[in-house]
């Protein structure tokens, strides 16, 4: 409770100068994290993700059904990196779905070096260009991890504050809900929820977000539990403010700050879980720009032909690496977020 | 404490008729034709699979269905698995050996690489090792199961050739296949089993078999154990009774090993729940990797195949073992630290 009254003698006795963007930059809580190299480190990573997925289109070459969905034609295929033209707004935010899929450089069936296939990492077998996949698959990734967050927050959102703020058989029934969806492991759960409803990216990204709400639905419910014995609460509550108003009104603003930032954290491991699925091969389809299936092919490619062992050490190497960097980067962001957030680590 | 272990029991059957009820329930969201060619096995059963729907009352609503499935498991019969052409308890029965093997060998390193650098690091902060340990944690939680286990075999598999795949060799398999090979399989696991048997040959290359996997399985928790006894060992090491044991002269080693190593490892048995699911997350992806054939690698090419019964049978399992561990967990808290009672 400290920091929030901190927080408002703060404002009372010093007035807010620049906007809140450089205040937000000014802040005690920004200054401990711009120290710290790691965090940084991790910041960086996860910026260069974000910068690769926004950029896709422009450091890749489409494939032919991409362009055929953009109304482009071999004449024309510059368009799509040409900020004058409908087709480039048109793949950078809404690109048709044919965009994901990898295009093949070649039906070979072992995998081709990248001298050999005149690409920029190589292609897996059956052609598949591994940088194409990478790249595409970095918005694959965002795109699961942000949908995933965003559902299950809202999943959390709900089950934790109507636990919270009815109590009673309300509250135990849920939390006990809660408590047996947490005892399953995580990956197993969602297996079996993909198996289920059937393979494909969708319902990989709902069995994820049913896997991934119980966490959200615990701190909330804790959280509420805090808020609402204050007293403004209990003056909103003696005006006549009824459930809905007072949860969504008075209860929510106040803890869900910390419960957001938990939750985009979590979007590295998320994105992990959806990988692992997807190696599995419970994910997207064969082909799809998408790091867990990229790094499948690897399986097939351990050993290289006789006398040359690391022949196609492009095929595990280079989505491997790509996996690895992004959840470093989270790891690195996620730890430095706690230890600031920790007020016992001051 | 008894009565904690009661009331903590007594979640078990909720979990299972939890998962179970909702496996059930989310299986409504298919048509029952969609259930149905899940269960045919020819060509023929697949063309008729109104047959299928009659004979199982794959139409009837749900609680029918699940009451049936009930039945069933009371009487033993957890289904039949496609997969392994069995019936699900056989497989679950024949393939939990090898996982609990792999997972056993895997607690090694997490506890002792865990633990021992992690107390090195918090001794020695900011010196070599510390920072050596940090870095170390870093990269060894950001290694992803899949991604560690394929580089592994790319290089000491493809490349160097010294471990292979699976769980022992070829020959290994044939000379010990049978009633007449004079193997006795008395637990299961296959390095204590050849020890039984006197066969020192297949000890050593089930150990073999063992060293990739269980690296695999064991690197994202250890960093993870050892993050949490470094610093929980720095928090201990500033606490006025550690001071009070050095004032009163007590040798160094005793302070760090006796006063304060000791009431470290509470955070670290808190964690160990969490990691005991890591593992089984791990296992799945480790086995389909390394081709071991455990509880894991059933799994996921049960999935792929859409068994149903295989796949519920996995989960109840699991998830009634995680509880179970858990519950274990718990207790080993209140041994440890006295100051705890579940009452």
């Amino acid at each position: 409770m400290d920091s929030t009254t901190g927080v408002a003698l703060e404002a009372v006795t010093e007035k807010p100068r620049g906007s809140v963007l450089q205040r937000w930059w000014a802040s005690k809580t920004m200054q401990r994290f711009r120290r710290n190299p790691l965090a940084l480190t991790g910041a960086l990573i996860v910026l260069a993700f974000i910068v690769t997925a926004t950029i896709a289109p422009l450091i890749t070459s489409p494939g032919r059904n991409c362009l055929r969905d953009l109304g482009l034609s071999a004449g024309t295929v510059s368009y799509a990196k040409n900020p004058t033209k409908a087709a480039f707004w048109k793949v950078m935010f809404t690109p048709p779905e044919t965009c994901y899929a990898v295009p093949r450089v070649g039906f070979s069936p072992v995998p081709k070096s990248a001298a050999e296939s005149n690409t920029l990492l190589g292609t897996t077998s059956r052609g598949y260009d591994i940088f194409y996949g990478l790249v595409w698959g970095t918005r694959t990734a965002f795109r699961i991890g942000v949908i995933v967050v965003g559902v299950s927050l809202i999943m959390g959102l709900l089950v934790g504050s109507v636990a919270a703020y009815f109590g009673g058989w309300v509250d135990s029934l849920l939390m006990r809900f809660t408590d047996v969806v947490i005892a399953v492991p995580a990956l197993v759960l969602a297996l079996v929820i993909v198996t289920v409803l059937g393979i494909s990216i969708n319902n990989l990204m709902i069995a994820i977000a049913i896997v991934s709400w119980p966490n959200y639905a615990r701190v909330l419910r804790g959280d509420i539990l805090q808020v609402k014995e204050l007293e403004y609460v209990t003056s909103a509550r003696a005006l006549g403010r009824r459930a809905p108003g007072l949860i969504f009104k008075h209860i929510l603003p106040n803890s869900i700050g910390p419960l957001v930032i938990i939750a985009s954290l979590d979007i590295g491991s998320i994105v992990l879980t959806a990988a692992a699925l997807s190696f599995l091969g419970l994910g997207a389809p064969i082909g799809y720009a998408d790091w867990g299936q990229m790094i499948s092919f690897a399986r097939e490619w351990i050993l290289g032909p006789p006398g040359q062992p690391l022949a196609y050490w492009y095929v595990s190497f280079w989505p491997g690496l790509i996996i690895v960097l992004f959840v470093l980067g989270w790891n690195l962001l996620g730890d430095a977020f706690r230890d600031v957030l920790d007020p016992r680590s001051a | 404490m008894f009565v904690f272990i009661i009331r903590r029991l007594s979640f078990l059957p909720l979990v299972f008729f939890g998962v179970t009820i909702f496996i059930v329930l989310l299986m409504q969201v298919l048509s029952p034709y969609q259930r149905a060619a899940a269960f045919a096995q020819t060509e023929m059963q697949a063309r008729n699979l109104d047959a299928i729907i009659e004979q199982y009352g794959l139409d009837d609503p749900w609680y029918q269905q699940y009451g049936r499935w009930l039945n069933q498991v009371r009487q033993g019969n957890l289904g039949y698995s496609r997969t392994s052409s069995e019936p699900v308890l056989t497989t679950l029965r024949r393939r939990f050996p090898p996982t609990l093997e792999l997972a056993l060998f895997a607690i090694l390193p997490v506890i002792g690489v865990g633990i021992w650098l992690g107390t090195a690091a918090a001794l020695n902060r900011d010196k070599l090792i510390d920072q050596f340990t940090r870095v170390l944690s870093i990269l060894g939680w950001s290694l992803p199961t899949f991604v560690l286990g394929i580089w592994l075999l790319v290089i000491f598999y493809g490349a160097l050739g010294w471990f292979e795949p699976g769980r022992i060799n070829a020959q290994n398999i044939i000379s010990i296949a049978g009633e007449g090979s004079g193997f006795e399989r008395y637990t299961g696991l296959m390095t204590l089993d050849a020890l039984l048997n006197g066969r020192f040959d297949i000890f050593w290359d089930a150990l073999r078999h063992l060293v990739l996997p269980v690296i695999t399985l064991a690197v994202v928790s250890s960093a993870q154990i050892m993050r949490v006894m470094r610093s929980a060992l720095l928090e201990i090491l500033s606490q006025d009774y550690v001071r009070t044991a050095r004032a009163k002269g007590l040798q160094e080693s005793v302070v760090n090993h006796k006063h304060a190593r000791r009431n470290a490892l509470i955070p670290v048995i808190t964690l160990s729940g969490f990691v005991l699911i890591g593992l089984v997350n791990g296992v799945v992806i480790t086995e389909t990797i390394f081709n071991y054939p455990g509880l894991g690698q059933w799994a996921a090419q049960a999935a792929i195949n859409l068994d149903y019964a295989a796949i519920l049978g996995f989960a109840v399992f699991t998830a009634i073992l995680v509880v179970l561990a858990n519950l274990l967990v718990d207790v080993l808290y209140a041994v440890v630290d006295p100051r705890i009672r579940y009452d």
